[in-house]
């Protein structure tokens, strides 16, 4: 192909990613770095119903909006916001490493600031759920590839619904469901007779719940993309396996794996990328006390009655750190199969 | 058959058009509201939809403080008013998006009472409409059985809940809005306040709550939290409410602008709807200022749209809150309404007995919401026994602190 071909070949999609990928991400970056100025405070008399006038404090709104038309970005603070208790926490971290004799007191105290402890069961599920989801759908896959094609359709729709239930609909029903008067919830209270226990209340229950529908969501997907897989499967050698007396253990070890396991890379990209960023379950299960993520980190920091944009910038920015630390042995080794192949 | 057709299709038109319409009120430009969604705000909201001549949009959400700063910085912005009470107008106040409303107020506020308008400096930034406190409801047929005067004092409330639950009428007889996040918070401000505590070291962003007061108050909400539905830190006002509706619990602390809807909503079982009662906040520790905080809610207009939307907004506003609003018998019940006019209902018992008793209103300081913030995060671990009360707080005041410097009110 002639360079200029090429070019106008791929500009429309490269103007596209500048624009919705590249640009976006700069944004973020820049964000981060940057905090919103000095707040300039003034007293003022304050008068409200009931209670009268008071002397309060207030933001000086010509100062500030002085300060802000002078330097729009906010003043820039480095990597600061990365650094502070509520990312990395580099000091806390140093401290709590010198203060501390075993490893068991350095794990407590870590899990005491936010972002490790968001980290410990964002990779608890991301490593979980994730090898989960691809088991369940080839076994579905493999499963269903198999069932008379009279029942086929109807079994791939019913198969489909976790996947197709939104997220936080799905959440929610679990949760409604081990909730202390929801029918699992009561069952549990039932069965050890303890009108008090409540699954909701656990941290070790709530993880499991958020892992379950973890994989309840997610296996569909996995099973989708396997059983279109499974339709191309070379017919020829499986006869030739079968003539040449290989069990069915064997056919799968040794031809439909084999030649499914592109797939299983592609699904294991994608389930380790958004389980990274587990978000909806956490809202949906009220979990918040048990179970964060960086994700629902930027739902907070938005959704204060305060915003902290730059906060939710260095938390975006850290995950999409995270996400490409976790993708990069997939990444590493299929580029080396690429050059193999060449 | 012809004449039952014609009834029946008046009768829907009445139903439609019956609604009392209030003497004209005509507008000029574009009027888009966003609010919370309790019952007295869609009133409000429904009342600026009367207005005609152009179009007016109401959304009206519980989560409308996520989306109402970034839905008025823009030019022009896309809502032109938005319902706010003293914990959210100081997100507007400190972007800047909400403008002075002295002129509008002279030139079509007449009917507001002095009270209503929130003086900031010099300028006034909102028209208060409601008030609004947490305060007790109990049903008395619970309290009569155990033979208990209706609280006065958390103490009090925590022995009831120990006969309730020794009689073996209820198991866990105390409600309360404890989910995890905002709600915890608010029912530690409460507490703390209830206390004596004071959240910031004064005329200073410095935290204060890693107190006695702060301890003593997560103390008592342990205490009060062992007679809860175990699955406390997941139960929001709603989730508390529909307990109480189903007859589970005998003793919260609630919302007044809950207080008419306990008995009307769905489900009620009949034990509540003939004896839910309501009473003023209580106090804790022997103070006297009440574990409670003083609400007001309000609106406020835009800053980033034109002075023709302005004055339709604030004409709109002013006929959603018309002192002949305050005849319909159901608006009436749903607020403690600072309108003129209104007579206070049984339901208002509460947030009137609130102001009687000088709660505290909530701060309403430019980085109060961070440190709510940082309650809401922070106390779930206390709550759930996995640390210490002291050590709770001061995770709470290292966390509220890199948040304050972040937005440059610490260095």
């Amino acid at each position: 192909m002639r360079h200029s071909t090429f070019f106008w070949f791929v500009l429309p999609t490269a103007t596209a990613m500048i624009l919705f990928i590249a640009l976006p991400i700069i944004s973020v970056l820049l964000q981060s770095v940057h905090a919103p100025h000095q707040a300039v405070l003034v007293e003022v008399e304050t008068c409200t119903p009931l209670v009268g006038c008071t002397v309060e404090t207030t933001m000086d709104q010509e100062a500030t909006k002085a300060l802000r038309d002078a330097q729009p970005l906010g003043r820039f603070v480095g990597l600061d916001i990365f650094f502070d208790r509520g990312h990395l926490a580099v000091n806390e971290v140093k401290k709590i490493i010198n203060n501390s004799n075993t490893w068991n007191e350095i794990f407590t105290q870590l899990s005491n600031l936010p972002f490790y402890r968001a980290m410990a069961f964002t990779l608890t599920f991301t490593f979980v759920v994730t090898p989960f989801v691809i088991i369940f759908g080839f076994f579905i896959a493999i499963g269903v590839n198999a069932i008379s094609s009279y029942f086929k359709g109807l079994v791939i729709f019913f198969s489909l619904l976790p996947f197709v239930v939104t997220q936080l609909i799905g959440a929610l029903v679990l949760f409604w469901m081990i909730d202390s008067r929801g029918i699992l919830g009561s069952a549990v209270q039932w069965i050890a007779s303890d009108p008090n226990l409540s699954l909701k209340a656990s941290t070790g229950v709530m993880w499991l719940s958020l892992i379950i529908y973890g994989i309840w969501h997610a296996a569909p997907f996995a099973f989708v993309i396997f059983y279109a897989g499974l339709q191309t499967l070379p017919q020829d050698q499986i006869e030739a396996a079968k003539i040449d007396g290989a069990s069915r253990y064997q056919q799968i070890r040794y031809i439909v794996i084999p030649h499914l396991f592109p797939l299983i890379t592609f699904v294991a990209l994608i389930q380790l990328m958004d389980n990274f960023r587990v978000f909806e379950p956490i809202v949906g299960f009220n979990a918040s006390a048990h179970a964060q993520s960086l994700s629902w980190f930027i739902f907070n920091d938005l959704g204060g009655e305060t915003r902290q944009l730059s906060s939710a910038a260095a938390s975006s920015v850290l995950t999409i750190i995270g996400v490409s630390i976790l993708l990069f042995p997939v990444l590493l080794r299929t580029w080396r199969d690429f050059r193999e192949q060449t | 058959m012809m004449k039952k057709l014609f009834y029946s299709v008046a009768f829907g038109f009445t139903l439609l058009f019956g609604v009392p319409v209030f003497a004209g009120c005509e507008i000029s430009a574009r009027v888009s509201i966003v609010g919370n969604e309790f019952p007295a705000i869609q009133t409000v909201g429904a009342g600026a939809q009367e207005c005609t001549g152009a179009s007016v949009e109401t959304n009206l959400t519980s989560e409308h403080q996520k989306i109402n700063v970034p839905g008025m910085q823009g030019n022009p912005a896309e809502y032109t008013s938005a319902i706010i009470a003293n914990s959210s107008i100081v997100a507007l106040m400190n972007e800047d998006v909400i403008r002075p409303l002295d002129d509008l107020v002279a030139k079509y506020g007449k009917g507001l009472q002095k009270s209503q308008l929130i003086k900031i400096g010099d300028n006034i930034m909102a028209v208060a409409f409601m008030a609004n406190a947490q305060h007790l409801m109990y049903r008395a047929d619970v309290l009569e059985e155990i033979g208990v005067e209706p609280p006065k004092t958390y103490e009090d409330m925590l022995a009831a809940a120990k006969m309730i639950r020794d009689k073996g009428i209820m198991e866990n007889p105390i409600g309360g809005a404890y989910a995890a996040g905002w709600n915890l918070a608010q029912e530690f401000n409460n507490m703390f306040l209830g206390y004596g505590g004071s959240h910031f070291k004064s005329g200073s962003a410095q935290p204060n709550v890693n107190s006695d007061a702060g301890v003593n108050a997560l103390n008592m909400m342990k205490s009060l939290s062992e007679y809860m539905n175990p699955d406390f830190l997941t139960h929001d006002s709603n989730a508390t409410n529909a307990e109480y509706r189903a007859g589970n619990i005998a003793l919260l602390n609630m919302w007044g602008s809950r207080a008419a809807s306990q008995t009307t909503a769905e489900g009620v079982i009949d034990a509540v709807k003939n004896n839910h009662s309501i009473a003023g906040p209580m106090t804790v520790g022997g103070g006297s200022t009440p574990a409670s905080t003083l609400w007001w809610d309000g609106w406020t207009v835009a800053k980033n749209i034109s002075d023709a939307e302005a004055e339709a907004t604030f004409i709109a506003m002013m006929n959603a809150i018309h002192p002949d609003k305050m005849k319909d018998e159901k608006i009436r019940t749903q607020a403690v309404w600072l309108i003129d006019g209104y007579k206070p209902t049984d339901a208002a018992i509460g947030v009137f007995e609130a102001a009687k008793m000088s709660t505290t209103p909530y701060p309403m300081l430019p980085y109060m919401g961070l440190l709510h913030t940082a309650l809401g995060n922070e106390l779930a671990d206390f709550m759930q026994g996995k640390e210490s009360a002291s050590q709770a707080l001061s995770d709470v005041e290292a966390a509220y602190s890199a948040a304050a410097k972040e937005k440059g009110f610490l260095n």
